[in-house]
């Protein structure tokens, strides 16, 4: 599409780029959860492209705009539904910075972001917030919605603080060495998936190193336009991560993507050659094992499971990991993998997008659980803590007592004693 | 859009369903050919078929233009909005109504997408045969609308060869039906169908569609040959269709077009001056007696390389590459202009032949891209539009080709329809008496011309944008071309 973009942001370019390769076509509508639940061209990935064009060309106030961008998931299902190659996402990301710059939030609004940017990066404060949380709990009904539904996601207990050594050894002979992401979130709602990797990788020749000092790699805060912050917080796992580790493990979806992104998130900056070398050594956990190899058979399950693996956005669209974690799960005695419709379709939960657009989060969960159900599976497996937590609380809500589990902990349980 | 019309509006929709602000008419001002667009006044999105014949009553009633429009995927214009008029947005009427299999028939809604419906008829084993390549999204209103073919319509013919019965909304706001559920039209009367299948939105608008589904083949082949002279892959589709096989399609890529599809979806192709595509289909005896025969064919007709599906994943990456490859070339220019003429079959060399000369006339890139088996050619014009003039060299090139198709015996348009981009070569296609016919047609349903005013006809209140230069409402910024 032609566009007159003319703009001295840094990310300028790859934004213009992605205007330019558009050509309308219309292919992305398909792949979209937004337009599959609104039917509305705003709320389409070209429509939203359009919007950005017009904002970036100066025909169209930001504030217009807003409501159709922020309704955007940041799901990636469009990038590879596109023939013309738009990255999508260069435009996206770059686009909520620009303007998380210069926007005017309502003061409730405001608050209720600066506490999501200020406590779910950090395992310590999450946990206290979440601790405190409970009491908000009761206040429930008497607090504005961004609230509401910032409290409902909290779960009702947390699992207690289990520390994880500094270095897991290679178990027999060593085939690589790695390090583990703990992450943020994930630490504090579900502490036995990173314990579960380390030991599935250890189990399986890999030296494990898990840095205390590490922190959020800071894709929480780039999706929704704090790119400042974003930079600051990745700093810091640039210095302790060891520079000697054939790979850097994510066991998130979301992690994976945005460290992936580093080389874009510090274009210009002083150590922007640093963050691109780190990027580049980010692999997902179940991508690494695949690549490596199972060592041992896995004993399996004692009886036939039916298991669904739910594809997270930030590993299928985003990172092309389809196959891998599907590789992994057939390799288990006894598990039977069933596909269901409309395996791409995000779940909802697309890092704070429940919080910030919680109908819209809730329809597509409804309609996950319904494929879901449809597949009549055991267990649900996925490879995201995001999913994990969007599943289980809407089969909850259904008073389901189908278990989600990530895939790290499927492969432990199913090693060989 | 004056107030009386928005309070009309307000009976029919509530406000959520009216769309009025800038940013909610932007993204609907184009369709899939960005070359052109207008801002509608308002775009509303009826839920049911009483709101859109209620819409209709009222714009004919207040003399209000209107468009209806689907996904947005026209390559011709054919939904581009009307300054101050209504668009009409289909796509949340998307139910399947109802689907027979013993009597393999579908009943749907218009703003169900054409793939939705094979999807359906799946478990059946039945399918909807019309697949045009963006058959993920575009739904049936608009192959309605614009009589849309694609890569099989070689071997079971276009959108009006499958649809039996419609329910419409003429531009008048009266409702009535044509056809019915049965396969044989005989003692109904004139084929008004075929009358309304094609007609690009002039007529009404589709509210309820029957189609026939088909049994889906047994068997495919699915035969990948790579040539060094796009010439000789020409001539071996005139062989294949002299031995009197008819294959479900047959396509030809070119070099260009290759590898923007090699790009988009890695689909393995061989590297290649042209790749022939032709995919057999059929119950297995049949099929197979077929492929040995084509085989012999193919070894003939010079291809250095050929290739046998020999998995439904190996078919459907070759078809994805196939399927893609307009959208694809995106990757390789900014802009592009894609051109929808047809050839008798028998001259598909000649007109390539004559098109490689032209496009070194313009010194302008051409990507070729067509369903080869029945001489629907798909040049793909290059061109980047920051250029000053480029566009106007892009479409002189694109003029002088759609004249070669006419010159050689064909047609402008083999299944994207008029719309606005081809409106001004009517003319060349057919006599003044003839245009005066249509119009006279057109006039005796729409007497307002309300319904997709200005498009297909040449001339009238909302004429050449192309070619000529600006126009007096282009100059007014009425209308932009950008």
């Amino acid at each position: 599409m032609r566009h007159q973009i003319v703009s001295d942001d840094l990310r300028a370019p790859e934004m213009a780029e992605a205007v330019e390769k558009c050509v309308h076509c219309g292919f992305c509508l398909a792949a979209c959860p937004t337009y599959n639940l609104l039917g509305e061209e705003m709320d389409s990935p070209r429509g939203r492209i359009y919007l950005m064009k017009n904002v970036l060309e100066e025909n169209l106030p930001a504030a217009e705009a807003q409501p159709y961008i922020d309704r955007c998931l940041g799901c990636m299902a469009c990038v590879p539904a596109c023939p013309s190659g738009v990255e999508y996402g260069d435009l996206l990301v770059g686009y909520r910075a620009l303007q998380e710059k210069q926007r005017q939030r309502p003061p409730l609004d405001a608050l209720a972001r600066k506490l999501i940017c200020e406590t779910l990066p950090y395992p310590r404060r999450f946990r206290l917030a979440a601790l405190s949380g409970k009491l908000g709990k009761a206040l429930l009904p008497v607090l504005p919605d961004a609230f509401a539904s910032m409290l409902s996601l909290l779960p009702d207990k947390l699992p207690p603080a289990r520390p994880l050594p500094a270095v897991l050894p290679a178990q027999g002979e060593r085939r690589g060495k790695v390090a583990l992401l703990l992450g943020c979130v994930q630490q504090v709602l579900a502490p036995e998936i990173s314990h579960a990797a380390a030991q599935v990788l250890a189990r399986n020749g890999v030296e494990v190193h898990m840095p205390r000092q590490q922190g959020c790699c800071g894709s929480i805060l780039l999706h929704v336009g704090e790119e400042e912050q974003a930079r600051d917080i990745a700093r810091r796992n640039f210095g302790c991560i060891p520079a000697d580790v054939d790979a850097i493990i994510t066991t998130a979806a979301g992690c994976g993507s945005g460290m992936k992104d580093y080389e874009l998130l510090f274009k210009g900056q002083a150590d922007a050659a640093r963050a691109a070398a780190f990027s580049h050594r980010v692999i997902d956990f179940s991508a690494y094992l695949a690549r490596l190899g199972l060592r041992e058979t896995t004993a399996g399950f004692s009886s036939q499971r039916r298991v669904v693996y739910q594809d997270a956005c930030h590993l299928l669209h985003a990172q092309s990991h389809q196959s891998e974690p599907r590789a992994l799960l057939n390799g288990i005695a006894n598990l039977r993998l069933v596909e269901i419709a409309d395996a791409g379709m995000c779940c909802g939960s697309a890092g704070t997008y429940n919080i910030d657009q919680p109908e819209i989060a809730a329809e597509l969960s409804r309609r996950k659980v319904a494929s879901i159900l449809a597949a009549e599976p055991d267990l649900v497996v996925s490879g995201n803590i995001g999913c994990i937590t969007q599943l289980r609380q809407e089969f909850a809500r259904q008073n389901l007592t189908l278990p989600v589990a990530h895939i790290a902990e499927v492969l432990l349980q199913a090693a060989p004693a | 859009m004056n107030r009386a019309i928005y309070d009309a509006l307000e009976t029919i929709y509530p406000a959520e369903r009216i769309l009025m602000r800038d940013a909610q008419l932007l993204p609907y001002e184009s369709d899939a050919l960005t070359a052109f667009n207008t801002k509608p006044g308002a775009v509303v999105i009826p839920l049911n078929e009483d709101e859109i014949i209620a819409t209709v009553r009222l714009c004919h009633e207040l003399d209000l233009p209107f468009v209806a429009r689907g996904s947005g995927t026209s390559l011709s214009g054919g939904s581009l909005p009307i300054a101050d008029g209504l668009v009409i947005g289909l796509n949340r009427l998307n139910r399947i109504k109802r689907l027979d299999p013993r009597q393999r028939i579908a009943v749907v809604e218009p703003g169900v997408v054409n793939l939705h419906i094979s999807q359906a008829a799946q478990p059946y084993g039945l399918y909807y045969a019309p697949d045009p390549s963006s058959q993920s999204i575009c739904t049936i209103g608009g192959n309605i609308a614009f009589n849309s073919g694609g890569a099989h319509c070689l071997k079971y013919g276009m959108t009006s060869n499958h649809v039996l019965g419609l329910k419409v909304v003429l531009a008048d706001g009266a409702v009535t039906e044509f056809g019915g559920e049965s396969l044989e039209g005989v003692g109904i009367g004139p084929d008004v169908i075929g009358l309304f299948i094609g007609s690009e939105g002039l007529f009404g608008i589709a509210l309820e569609i029957t189609v026939r589904l088909m049994p889906q083949p047994e068997r495919y082949r699915t035969v990948l040959a790579a040539y060094d002279d796009l010439g000789c892959a020409g001539d071996a589709v005139s062989m294949v269709v002299a031995s009197g096989l008819l294959p479900g399609a047959m396509e030809i890529m070119d070099r260009l077009a290759i590898k923007a599809a090699e790009a988009s979806v890695n689909a393995g192709y061989p590297d290649a001056e042209a790749l022939l595509i032709v995919e057999l289909e059929g119950e297995a005896p049949q099929v197979e007696a077929e492929f040995e025969q084509l085989n012999g064919i193919i070894a003939e007709s010079g291809a250095f390389e050929t290739r046998v599906a020999q998995s439904e994943e190996e078919r459907a990456r070759i078809w994805k590459g196939r399927k893609s490859a307009f959208s694809a070339v995106g990757r390789l220019s900014p802009d592009y202009i894609v051109q929808d003429g047809v050839v008798p079959r028998s001259r598909l060399g000649e007109a390539l032949l004559e098109i490689n000369a032209l496009k070194q006339n313009y010194g302008l890139d051409v990507a070729n891209v067509f369903h080869a088996g029945d001489g629907n050619l798909h040049p793909l014009i290059l061109y980047d539009g920051r250029e000053p003039g480029a566009l106007r060299k892009a479409e002189q090139l694109a003029g002088e080709i759609l004249a070669l198709c006419v010159a050689l015996g064909g047609s402008i348009t083999g299944e994207h329809g008029i719309g606005m981009e081809k409106r001004d070569y009517m003319p060349a296609m057919f006599s003044e008496e003839e245009l005066d016919i249509m119009q006279a047609l057109r006039r005796a349903i729409d007497p307002k011309e309300i319904a997709n005013r200005g498009k297909m006809f040449p001339g009238g209140e909302a004429p050449a944008l192309a070619l000529q230069g600006m126009h007096p409402l282009e100059q007014q910024g009425v209308i932009s071309r950008e």
